[in-house]
């Protein structure tokens, strides 16, 4: 029996370790590289050491039973059954400890909620299941894909150091400056979450949540989604690259002018839209309609043989660009250009013996997506 | 308190009946539910739902006959019946926290989703994915009109509702006269009375209706109108068919009345049937004042 | 009960056959029924943990796609839940709350009965979506709007549906547990004479009353809004989707003090039988209960500190959560003072109570460190949640309810379990148990998310020991079903005494062992 305390006491013991001997092991939350970060830390230490001094009391006491007051022992029972001062002092007691515990929790909230004064905007929107990153005062707008390749996934190659972990356009920040995260959600809930900053805030469809990080250090920080979103929850990961602030002022006018560029509308080749169509089917369709278009039926149809796939090509670019209301195929006007958009669908009706022969081109796309509103 | 010898109770087939019921009707309804999603209605799930419906009536006369008889037999203890009443009236108390569910749902979105959607308080930021939105209750204008198309006015509370409110109280005051004349044995009183609290009843659940048809034809209010709609259907139909029920119970006390089933001092049957048609009435006065005055 | 008075005699013992537990009014055959139940229960869901646990043992997608994980993972909530844990602490109810109080049956046998039946079937339907168009439920046992309504599987319709019957179920279960209470105690048993378990139970039973109306309010929402186009969850008509969370725990966190309230009861009894001195601070005991009933009502929002509610709300929600360890400290403390200057032996439900305690404490000590609002920021939705709730779940409900059936089956068939096979089951489930959960903390604080079926590198090693920890606890739960198989239909195992236990407290060890049919055919006398 005595087993029960001990270990469950060393356990937590070992636990309360991890702060400086085991960190690296990843056993504790971590510090962090904001200032808040590192005041969630120390809140979660002090209340984590509070825990453990009140286990190591309560399993003390009962340790000290088991041992001594055992039948075996030749203990005999007492009968004492009630005592009105010892109920009220351990009604007391711990309510003095909630209050010492609650006191800089307090502060910390208060903190954590004053997004004032910030001065970059960014809105974060979650959708199924990449993040869309829009710097509100800037002409930049992207997404931001996982890029672990499926074979790592499905352990056909070796996994990679950031598996799961890595993204294709990570989220650029210069250090030192507050920051202010405006986010919501295009379709489920999902959850912005980096450790290192301590911001993990639930992006909500149709409303707008409210947080903010002044980074410290330069460096790479990754994060995941923690709201249950899908299939595809756990493959959603968020990078966050924080750079000094001049490094982030030239990487911001390039990127504007890198977006102006790809918004003009070119005339494309079969072949070129075709291999783009490919890639861009890979990274944001084939999650639900699947890499061979075979889709998931009932919940998500396939595209190889689909009526509209090898219908009218006007209802094709349409379901394309606006969506199905209250379905999970979303719309992808705002989110992929429209060069990608007559790529895919020019991909869509000519790969997986859908051989219809024909082409969507960006023109036509343009003119589509202005027309209907 | 003191019952001499303990009654010891028979085995029974109607629990295993009322549970076939239950699930077959509920069974029943969710696959037509599905199926008209997906598509086409099956007549299986249609057969099955008459089916379903006839066991359950089948099993509610089988299982209350029963019991009613037993109690014109004089088999329950008084103990009994203290738990007959003990039961109903936490019964009644799981449809209250039902109903507050959507009561709670519409507090909600009155004081919170809508002024933030339009702009107004803690989370007002929310508002520029919703440009142009502003927010008013009742709301007549949605964010999104294309999926939810708002409505053209609300129902005046202070016409038909009121004249419902009327009804909904004198009937809840007829039913007390109808226990008073129960209890003083005076049959014919007792019948009238019922009679009346139940044409009360009937003309409510009529100006009911009427009020719905007006609301969607009129006014173009529908549970597709955004969230005012849906909280007013809701509230308001789940309302309606908790009146449907206690009509219906009211109507079986008409009957036991007639066939002298009570006596001025043992009619629990009478007294569940009062509580819960003044449990409606209640409900509907909260209704009223939230719903449809303010 | 028609017959009550005529054919009395007739009815002293069970039918015979399959028909006796189809239209059995008798609470021993409920209560058997809805223990067998709850162990089908517990080894369905305990296989889908085994198959979340199969995937995680590696990082990569080995054997279930993330579609069927999530539906495990939902099921395996579900099924728990609603499945295991509740019926499983009815079934106890069934067959203790009368004999404790002195009464012949419950109060209402028949609507009894009805409850019982009615979970099969909601089950049965819950478990076919496996295998519909589609899948299961893939949306967490918590079944967040939107995921649940416009991309929800075409099955929720069926989920719905099974929450209803499962809602009517207990709430008539519930209702018949509180009128017993209430109206057949025997004379003299007065409210402050009652024995814990009652107590906890009737507290429990208001809870339930109370929050699974709202539960089918819920549900109903989210039908009107897939099926009848009303806007609850969607901001475009002006609802929202954190309305669904609101709802939703405004029944979920009553729930899982429903889960917890009759675990308080069970040990109290054991802890004080073994350690043969009453149990100290019967009324705190009973008050404490109370409040935790009554707090539990306000505290739902610890669930959403990162949904974004405006700031006092976040504050008025971390207070009144933290407030909850108060009275829950009390009972703890009153247990260890229990066994305190007694005369301890460790029969296997006292191995159980004392490990229940040790682990339900630091189960409840981990909540209290989540209920910290800016801690939880880094917390929610990761492994140290899962941590959490399964050390208040797992060594906490279950532990309890298998402690509770080791101490009572003896009373209940008449026979003594195999103590040996008891300490064997308690030893693995113990070591088993903290193997597996205890890690999460770990893996949650260095940052694993929740619901995910595969995750990055660093955090393989911990998942590795969890998988191997979750195989032996679930296995060690076969030498329980072997030794309840052996004591009750094998009919091995020495006679038990009509106390079973050195002087054990309450009117359930007055009757013989196996207890009658029918407990009493006379009401008791309580001094
Ligand atoms: C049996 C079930 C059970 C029980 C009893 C509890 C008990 C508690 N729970 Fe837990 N909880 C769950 C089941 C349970 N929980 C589940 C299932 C979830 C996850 C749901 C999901 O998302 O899927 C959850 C999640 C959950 C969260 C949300 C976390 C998140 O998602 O981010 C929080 C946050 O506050 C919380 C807090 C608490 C607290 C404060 C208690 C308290 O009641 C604990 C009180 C006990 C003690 C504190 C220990 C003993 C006390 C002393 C020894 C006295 C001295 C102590 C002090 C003064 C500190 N729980
Ligand atoms: C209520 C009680 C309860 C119980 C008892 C358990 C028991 C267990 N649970 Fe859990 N669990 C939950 C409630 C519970 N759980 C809830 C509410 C969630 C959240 C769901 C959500 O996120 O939506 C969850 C989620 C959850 C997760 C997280 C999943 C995720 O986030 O993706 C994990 C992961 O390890 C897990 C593991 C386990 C394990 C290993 C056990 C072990 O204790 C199980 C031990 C196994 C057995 C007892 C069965 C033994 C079976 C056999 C020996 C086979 C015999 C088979 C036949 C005869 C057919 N559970
Ligand atoms: C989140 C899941 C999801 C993603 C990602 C997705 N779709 Fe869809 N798609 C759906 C669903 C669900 C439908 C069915 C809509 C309906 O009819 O109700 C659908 C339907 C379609 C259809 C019509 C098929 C038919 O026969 O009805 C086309 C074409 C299509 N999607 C193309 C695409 C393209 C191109 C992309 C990527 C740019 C894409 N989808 C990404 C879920 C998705
Ligand atoms: Cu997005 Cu989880
Ligand atoms: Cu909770």
């Amino acid at each position: 029996m005595r087993r029960v305390g001990i270990s469950a006491v060393s356990a937590l013991l070992l636990l309360s370790n991890s702060h400086s001997a085991f960190a690296e092991w990843g056993l504790n939350m971590t510090e962090g590289v904001t200032q808040l970060s590192q005041n969630v830390h120390g809140l979660h230490m002090t209340i984590f050491y509070i825990c453990v001094a009140i286990a190591v009391v309560v399993f003390g006491v009962m340790l000290y039973s088991i041992i001594y007051h055992r039948k075996s022992r030749g203990a005999k029972a007492a009968n004492f059954h009630e005592s009105t001062t010892v109920e009220i002092l351990w009604t007391l007691i711990p309510l003095i400890i909630l209050v010492v515990m609650a006191i800089p929790a307090t502060q910390t909230l208060i903190d954590m909620y004053d997004a004032e004064d910030a001065e970059i905007d960014i809105q974060v929107t979650g959708y199924q299941w990449k993040w869309r990153y829009t710097y509100l005062n800037e002409d930049v707008d992207f997404f931001s894909i996982l890029t672990t390749p499926q074979e790592q996934i499905d352990n056909k190659e070796a996994k990679g150091e950031n598996y799961l972990l890595e993204v294709d356009n990570p989220l650029v920040v210069p250090v030192d400056t507050k920051i202010r995260f405006l986010l919501t959600a295009k379709d489920v809930i999902h959850s912005w979450w980096v450790p290192d900053l301590a911001v993990k805030k639930d992006t909500i469809p149709g409303f707008i949540n409210e947080s903010w990080t002044i980074i410290d250090k330069p460096g790479i920080y990754r994060g995941q989604c923690t709201e249950l979103c899908g299939k595809g929850h756990g493959f959603m990961p968020i990078v966050v690259k924080a750079v000094s602030k001049e490094e982030y002022a030239t990487w911001i006018t390039e990127q504007a002018i890198a977006q102006a560029a790809a918004r003009e509308v070119k005339d494309m080749s079969y072949e070129e839209l075709m291999a783009q169509g490919e890639s861009v089917y890979k990274s944001n369709c084939a999650a639900c309609h699947q890499a061979n278009g075979s889709g998931m039926p009932p919940v998500f149809p396939a595209l190889a043989g689909s009526k509209i796939a090898l219908g009218d090509i006007a209802d094709h670019i349409d379901i394309v660009l606006n969506g199905k209301k209250g379905s999970a195929m979303g719309a992808y006007a705002e989110q992929l250009s429209v060069s990608d958009i007559a790529a895919v669908v020019t991909y869509e009706r000519n790969a997986w013996g859908n051989d219809k022969g024909d082409m969507a081109t960006p023109k036509q796309v343009k003119q589509q997506k202005e027309s209907g509103k | 308190m003191n019952t001499p010898k303990y009654y010891v109770p028979a085995r029974s087939h109607w629990p295993i009946f009322g549970a076939v019921a239950v699930f077959l009707t509920l069974f029943s309804m969710a696959s037509i539910i599905h199926e008209s999603s997906q598509g086409s209605v099956g007549t299986g799930s249609v057969v099955l739902a008459v089916i379903s419906g006839f066991l359950m009536l089948y099993m509610l006369f089988g299982w209350f006959g029963e019991v009613v008889n037993e109690g014109l037999r004089g088999l329950n203890s008084d103990q009994l019946k203290r738990s007959f009443r003990f039961s109903m009236g936490w019964f009644i108390f799981s449809e209250v926290m039902f109903f507050a569910a959507f009561f709670g749902a519409l507090f909600y979105a009155r004081m919170f989703a809508v002024p933030w959607l339009g702009g107004e308080g803690a989370k007002g930021e929310a508002n520029m994915l919703w440009e142009g939105f502003t927010a008013h209750w009742p709301l007549l204008t949605t964010p999104d009109m294309n999926t939810y198309p708002g409505a053209m006015g609300v129902i005046d509370a202070w016409k038909l509702p009121f004249i419902n409110t009327v009804l909904l109280i004198i009937s809840s005051v007829t039913l007390t006269f109808a226990h008073h004349s129960l209890r003083a044995q005076n049959k014919a009183a007792t019948l009238k009375w019922i009679a009346l609290t139940l044409a009360l009843g009937v003309a409510f659940m009529c100006v009911q209706i009427y009020e719905y048809g007006h609301a969607m034809n009129d006014l173009n209010l529908t549970l597709n109108s955004g969230i005012y709609g849906s909280t007013f259907f809701m509230l308001t139909g789940f309302h309606g068919a908790h009146v449907t029920l206690g009509a219906i119970m009211i109507f079986v006390m008409y009957w036991r009345v007639k066939n002298d089933h009570f006596t001025p001092d043992d009619h629990f049957g009478f007294e569940a049937a009062a509580w819960y048609w003044h449990f409606v009435d209640v409900v509907w006065l909260l209704l009223f004042t939230f719903v449809y005055v303010f | 009960m028609s017959h009550a008075i005529e054919s009395a005699d007739h009815h002293h013992g069970p039918d015979k056959g399959f028909l006796r537990w189809v239209y059995t009014t008798n609470h021993k055959d409920i209560g058997t029924m809805y223990l067998l139940l709850a162990l089908g229960s517990l080894l369905i869901g305990g296989t889908m943990a085994f198959v979340i646990r199969a995937e995680l043992f590696q990082p990569g997608l080995q054997l279930v796609d993330p579609n069927f994980f999530n539906q495990m993972t939902t099921m395996h909530g579900l099924i728990m839940v609603f499945g295991a844990i509740m019926p499983a602490f009815v079934g106890l109810a069934n067959w203790l709350v009368p004999m404790m109080i002195g009464a012949p049956d419950m109060a209402l046998p028949r609507i009894n009965n009805w409850s019982f039946w009615l979970l099969p079937f909601a089950f049965g339907m819950l478990l076919c979506t496996l295998f519909m168009d589609g899948g299961a439920p893939n949306f967490g046992w918590t079944f967040y709007a939107p995921l649940s309504t416009s991309y929800a599987p075409p099955s929720v319709t069926f989920f719905i549906f099974s929450v209803h019957i499962m809602g009517i179920s207990s709430i008539m279960g519930a209702v018949n547990v509180i009128v017993t209470i209430f109206n057949m105690r025997a004379p003299g048993m007065t409210f402050m004479k009652m024995p814990l378990f009652v107590w906890t139970w009737l507290i429990t039973a208001f809870l339930l009353i109370a929050v699974m109306p709202v539960l089918a309010g819920v549900v109903t929402m989210m039908l009107m809004d897939i099926h009848f186009g009303t806007s609850f969850f969607d901001a475009a008509g002006g609802g929202d989707p954190v309305l669904f969370q609101h709802v939703f725990w405004f029944f979920g966190h009553p729930e899982v003090y429903i889960m917890i309230l009759p675990a308080f009861g069970i040990v109290s009894h054991i802890i004080s039988t073994f350690s043969r001195k009453p149990l100290f601070g019967y009324t705190s005991m009973v008050w404490a209960t109370a409040s935790i009933a009554v707090l539990s009502f306000i505290v739902w929002a610890h669930h959403m500190f990162t949904v974004g509610l405006p700031l006092v709300g976040e504050l008025f929600f971390m207070y009144s959560t933290m407030l909850i360890a108060v009275p829950t400290g009390v009972k703890v403390f009153n247990w260890v003072t229990t066994m305190f200057r007694g005369s301890m032996t460790f029969e296997t439900p006292m191995l159980f109570a004392i490990a229940f305690v040790v682990l339900f404490t630091i189960g409840g000590l981990s909540g209290l460190m989540l209920a910290i609002a800016p801690a939880d920021f880094q917390y929610h939705d990761t492994y140290f949640v899962v941590a959490h709730f399964h050390y208040v779940l797992v060594p906490g409900a279950l532990f309890s309810i298998l402690a509770g059936v080791y101490y009572w089956l003896p009373k209940w068939c008449g026979r003594m379990y195999s103590e040996t096979l008891g300490k064997w089951h308690f030893w693995l489930s113990f070591i088993g148990v903290n193997i597996t959960f205890f890690p999460m903390h770990f893996v949650g604080l260095a940052g694993m998310p929740r619901r995910i079926p595969d995750y990055a590198l660093q955090f393989a090693d911990f998942n590795a020991i969890v998988s191997v920890g979750a195989f032996i606890f679930g296995l060690s739960q076969l030498i329980f079903v072997y030794n309840l198989w052996r004591t009750t239909i094998g009919g091995k195992g020495e006679q038990a005494t009509d106390k079973v236990w050195d002087e054990p407290d309450g009117l359930e060890w007055d009757i013989p062992s196996p207890a009658p049919y029918h407990s009493f055919q006379e009401p008791p006398q309580v001094k």
